[in-house]
């Protein structure tokens, strides 16, 4: 099983719902956010496109952030999920140094903390909290290695990229471009 | 043109706008860590040459040093931290992917035993402080435990080369395992790092010695080490030049960005070159105060640790 999100971006409207839906579902210190909106405008006007984007921990499979890690506190768990033990975190912050996506920071109560997939919710098999509230629905969750989940056809079927591949990390979040 | 920005109003502290994780102790540390990795090298070394007598201050009177800056590093180090009251959780594990494990262990080896090293000299090398304190007579066990140990000493220096030359290169490795850090993230920051420390290592040496064969000597060796470390730094700033997009930002932070005059201004120039060219001049006779190179060296890598820490977490990948 390798679990991944696919975002449409040609559906995104930078609501950011997914955003304040994180921060809810996952108790996140105010301040704090687990995923983000961007929008990047290329071009000179008038031609110009824009995109915008719900950007989190890719999940690598490649994971700098568990290579680095002294104590063992990140780690990788079934479905290719990178999660973080907040009683084996040093804070020591080499993960957050070594993450080419910045998706990682101190928790106020000192360990590090990031998105998880909402891994509590995928247990009970429900989706992550950013991916059950969209309202446009631009946002998918599955398991790559089936063949016919709804991830694998989008991604046979649509042209897409992820973030710094350059970076070697191998990433788990896909964009539909 | 691109820009991008964050719609949803990210502002993480010490992520956003750019990451500041790693601060003041950290330089420091690698500063403290180096000095007391070129120490112990030396002391290791001449001391198996067996040159003890010949350079007293390298082998025995220094030794008093990197017990100090190794304890100050690792307190510098753990309050750095986030978590401090889960340090333990480094000794629980070896990762061996993780230079900070590799730092850890060895740190856990190498502090001990600089204590041990300067132990065994106390009584040589303090003979005035001894008869005050007495700690030879009061504690008798101390008599058996320094009669080991100077008995065990070459085993130790043994020990200490390959010891002291991970702490000194993983000063540097530390910073260069982040491929998501462009400037930091090249091969020749661990050799980098270690030749500074050694060099260093060699101008406390240097400053604290009072014999004039022994200050020649270092003299040279510092001379030496700050031209291999001359080099290696033309080395990386080329690496920087033939590298991608990302390197080519970062390397603008020290080359004409915000950088250049602590990096060519203080460390290089002022770090590096004045205090070579001062050492050349002493062993060609001129009379330079042994004081003003040695400090330029030590200022000067301490200066470096900073200007890298802090410019390399400038930099980023860009997506």
């Amino acid at each position: 099983m390798r679990y991944a999100m696919v975002i449409d971006t040609l559906k995104c409207v930078g609501c950011s719902d997914c955003v304040v839906a994180c921060q809810t579902e996952n108790n996140v210190p105010i301040g704090y956010c687990r995923d983000w909106i961007t929008e990047t405008v290329d071009g000179t006007y008038p031609n110009i496109v824009l995109e915008l984007k719900s950007e989190r921990c890719n999940h690598c499979d490649n994971a700098p952030c568990v290579r680095c890690c002294p104590t063992g506190a990140s780690h990788i768990v079934e479905g290719g999920i990178v999660l973080v033990t907040a009683n084996e975190c040093i804070g020591c912050g080499a993960c957050i140094e070594s993450c080419p996506y910045d998706a990682r920071y101190q928790h106020p109560d000192g360990y590090v903390d990031k998105c998880t997939f909402c891994h509590h919710r995928l247990q009970k098999g429900q989706l992550p909290a950013c991916v059950s509230v969209c309202p446009t629905k631009c946002m998918y969750f599955g398991d790559l290695d089936n063949p016919n989940s709804e991830v694998s056809q989008l991604l046979k079927n649509r042209k897409h990229k992820t973030l710094a591949p350059e970076a070697g990390t191998n990433p788990h979040v896909f964009y539909l471009i | 043109m691109q820009e991008e920005l964050f719609t949803s109003g990210r502002n993480i502290p010490n992520i956003d706008p750019s990451l500041q994780i790693w601060h003041w102790p950290i330089s420091l540390y690698l500063f403290l860590g180096g000095l007391a990795a070129g120490i112990l090298f030396f002391a290791a070394l001449f001391y198996i040459l067996n040159k003890e007598k010949t350079y007293p201050t390298a082998v025995k009177i220094i030794s008093v040093v990197p017990p100090i800056a190794l304890s100050l590093g690792l307190l510098a180090l753990v309050y750095d931290l986030n978590h401090k009251l889960y340090t333990w959780q480094l000794y629980t594990t070896f990762r061996i992917e993780s230079p900070m494990s590799w730092g850890a262990w060895v740190l856990l080896i190498v502090t001990p035993l600089s204590f041990i090293w300067t132990f065994s000299y106390y009584r040589e090398v303090y003979p005035g402080l001894e008869s005050k304190l007495k700690l030879f007579q009061k504690f008798k066990f101390l008599n058996t435990f320094e009669h080991f140990i100077i008995k065990n000493r070459r085993h130790i220096a043994y020990a200490l080369i390959p010891l002291a030359l991970i702490l000194g290169v993983y000063t540097g490795i530390l910073l260069s395992a982040f491929n998501a850090r462009p400037l930091w993230n090249n091969a020749i920051l661990g050799p980098l790092f270690l030749t500074s420390g050694l060099s260093t290592g060699a101008a406390a040496i240097i400053l604290l010695s009072k014999n004039t064969a022994e200050r020649h000597l270092f003299g040279k060796i510092d001379l030496a080490l700050i031209v291999i470390e001359l080099a290696l730094i033309a080395h990386m700033l080329m690496g920087y030049y033939a590298g991608s997009q990302v390197q080519l930002e970062a390397m603008q932070l020290l080359v004409g960005g915000d950088f250049t005059v602590m990096f060519f201004g203080f460390v290089v120039i002022l770090g590096l070159i004045v205090p070579a060219v001062l050492e050349l001049m002493e062993l060609k006779g001129y009379k330079v105060p042994v004081i003003v190179p040695a400090m330029l060296v030590l200022i000067g890598g301490l200066i470096f640790r900073f200007v890298m820490v802090e410019a390399g977490q400038l930099t980023r990948f860009l997506y």
